[in-house]
């Protein structure tokens, strides 16, 4: 296979005695849905924020793009193209779509905001992931359902021309008819090429949307695998600890 | 790709936006339609209950009159719009003006200079408020209420314990005691109606060139009609004789443009800079700034210190329209200057707001004030019907929040 987008080995994090990645290795595609499972208590999170820079490893290997790098701050982490979405999306419900995603990016043209530019962006971005259910990119945020809210967030990545997106639970607050919206758009961000991992407790969503599964365990990376490879009860097996270590050292 | 398409709001007739338009009311977006309808029965109501009401006098009395709550309004507006308060913002004004005749008149400084230090003493005021409040968190209404107080002492301070001193420089006089001649309420009418033109059409090419819907143009000209007609209609009232006396009285009150320049200058920071996209934004979710890279402590220290600035603006205007400066200036008017934002539409939870809300506000208070008084009702009554109005209006702020609020839970 290709080089991977992203690349760990031998990663670690402790909080004081505490230490809760032992040594990870870790892989994901560009073009692909990656998706990081465990049981609470894992170490998904803590893995995340290493990755956005938020709280840096304390040891490893991390390869971009088959380069040595050492993200130190979230500043790092998206100037080499890595986006997180996070479970609370930090939108801004009194502004409207494109304010939101140009939030902190604004386009200027001669000392002013340059709205059109905005807009047309904006637009673009939303209509490369084919969203289709929102009325209009104008529309205040606050008037938005939680899966439109999703798309919004996630449209945000693509404008800021990540590489790589990883999103925490993004479907764990939506019903049926919204995370079938969020988890195509999920599919449609791989298939323009950018990287997806996606951190998730619903199982079914895994296996519709991923095409790599990884699996922590008590800080560990127990498993590695691709969905087609494998079945809802083994990865069951490998979150609960009843399983082990099948192919994954490899 | 091509086949799908998103809307920006922009699309469609005349008929399609006005649906739109009737769609964001009922979502609870209902903007300054409040405040405008109670404006609207108000001056209904009064005309009918005082034969003074409408003549041409009281008319322009109203507009001299709301001037100062409007421009303190404002610079509540940049406060309210994170979701604080300034309390002290009346007080500051107080201070800003004391410290103004007592450089000017006890140590002989230039009056020009004098205002200069008065404003840079609001903006002084400001950044102390806005340190305590956005980087040591203490509640801002806890901070402008300490401020509220002190400043009352301080002003006893430095004019003395029921000290007035009067002003009598003609240019301060002016601004709120003389009119403009006939031909500059014209001009002033002409420069607004042109200068919208041209803003929209400047708006519109932008959208245009980026290949982007524009609104219908004929919506353009319904507005440049509607303020061309209106303002028309103030113009030529206010170009009137309005005198009871021999001396005749004509023309538009000269702080009518300074208002309208404040207001122009409030508008364009707010809609068309970072800053107030940037206040917008923290006022919404500071957390979301925060991780948009925003630097939320330095925006809430610039609002805290514009709006005490403003204030002290607000200051020089009733300095102006009573012709003195007494130690216990700013107390009660901070209240109706926040009453008349929020009865505006300008939202007590921040991120909802803008300059105009805040002008149509202080008009709704002040023609509470002037009508109440024209009728001859006690004074009592004037404080209890304003008070009312402000419970009202922070009630219908209240719920058009939850309105939009709930549809979260709306799939
Ligand atoms: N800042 C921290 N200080 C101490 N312990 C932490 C900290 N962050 C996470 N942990 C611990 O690390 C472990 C893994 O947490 P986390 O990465 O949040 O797991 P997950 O996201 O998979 O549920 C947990 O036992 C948690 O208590
Ligand atoms: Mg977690």
């Amino acid at each position: 296979m290709d080089t991977p987008l992203i690349e760990l080995v031998g990663v670690k994090k402790s909080f004081g005695p505490v230490d809760v990645l032992k040594g990870i290795d870790f892989k994901a595609y560009a073009g692909k849905v990656t998706a990081l499972v465990g049981d609470n208590g894992a170490g998904k999170s803590t893995l995340i924020k290493g990755l956005s820079g938020v709280q840096p490893f304390d040891e490893g290997t991390v390869r971009f793009d088959g380069h040595d790098v050492h993200i130190v701050n979230p500043k790092q982490a998206s100037n080499l193209g890595i986006e997180v979405v996070y479970q609370d999306l930090a939108l801004c419900e009194n502004l409207d779509i494109v304010q939101n995603m140009f939030l902190g990016r604004e386009e200027v043209a001669m000392g002013t905001l340059d709205e059109a530019a905005m807009e047309f962006a904006a637009t673009k971005a939303l209509q490369s992931l084919s969203v289709r259910t929102v009325k209009s990119v104008r529309q205040k945020v606050s008037s938005l359902s939680g899966g439109q809210r999703q798309t919004v967030a996630i449209g945000r990545t693509v404008l800021r021309n990540a590489k790589l997106v990883i999103l925490d639970e993004p479907t764990a607050a939506l019903g049926v008819a919204q995370t079938e919206q969020v988890l195509n758009l999920v599919r449609r961000l791989a298939d323009n090429g950018i990287g997806v991992i996606i951190i998730s407790h619903n199982l079914a969503d895994v296996f519709q949307v991923a095409d790599f599964i990884s699996v922590l365990y008590l800080g560990g990376m127990v498993a590695s695998l691709a969905t087609a490879d494998t079945n809802y009860n083994d990865v069951v097996g490998y979150i609960t600890g009843t399983k082990s270590l099948e192919g994954a050292a490899s | 790709m091509s086949n799908t398409s998103l809307a920006t709001g922009h699309e469609g007739t005349l008929r399609d936006q006005a649906t739109a338009y009737f769609q964001r009311i009922r979502s609870g977006e209902m903007g300054a339609l409040p405040a405008v309808s109670a404006l609207i029965l108000l001056a209904i109501l009064f005309s009918a209950l005082s034969p003074f009401f409408l003549t041409k006098l009281n008319f322009a009395n109203l507009f001299v009159q709301s001037a100062e709550l409007a421009v303190l309004a404002c610079a509540l507006v940049f406060v309210l719009l994170l979701g604080e308060i300034d309390l002290a913002a009346g007080v500051t004004a107080g201070v800003g003006m004391a410290l103004f005749v007592v450089l000017n008149q006890k140590m002989g400084i230039d009056p020009l200079l004098s205002v200069i230090a008065a404003l840079a003493f609001g903006s002084l005021t400001g950044w102390i408020i806005g340190f305590f409040v956005a980087k040591i968190r203490v509640p801002s209404f806890v901070v402008t209420l300490g401020f509220f107080l002190g400043f009352q002492g301080l002003q006893l301070i430095m004019l003395g314990d029921g000290g007035i001193y009067r002003v009598d420089i003609p240019a301060i006089q002016a601004i709120m005691n003389s009119n403009m001649p006939e031909w500059a309420g014209w001009g002033m009418l002409a420069i607004m109606v042109v200068g919208s033109f041209l803003i929209a059409l400047w708006d519109r090419s932008r959208r245009t060139r980026t290949g982007l819907a524009t609104r219908p143009i004929s919506m353009l000209f319904i507005r440049l009609a509607f303020m061309a007609v209106l303002g028309g209609i103030a113009v030529a009232i206010l170009n009137e004789n309005r005198s009871v006396s021999i001396k005749a009285i004509a023309g538009v009150p000269i702080v009518i443009p300074i208002v309208l320049v404040i207001v122009f200058i409030g508008t364009f920071v707010l809609d068309r800079t970072l800053f107030g996209r940037y206040l917008y934004a923290v006022g919404g979710n500071p957390e979301a700034g925060r991780r948009a890279g925003i630097d939320v402590a330095k925006i809430r220290i610039a609002a805290f210190m514009i709006c005490s600035t403003l204030a002290v603006v607000s200051g020089l205007l009733h300095a102006s329209r009573i012709g003195s400066v007494e130690s216990t200036a700013g107390r009660t008017i901070v209240l109706n200057g926040v009453a008349a934002a929020v009865v505006g539409g300008v939202s007590l939870f921040g991120g909802r707001g803008r300059m105009m809300n805040a002008i149509v506000g202080a008009l709704v208070i002040s023609i509470i004030d002037n009508g109440l008084g024209l009728i001859g009702l006690p004074a009592g009554i004037n404080f209890l019907v304003t008070g009312g109005v402000l419970v009202g209006a922070a009630t219908i702020d209240a719920l058009s929040r939850k309105r939009s609020g709930g549809s979260i839970l709306r799939t």
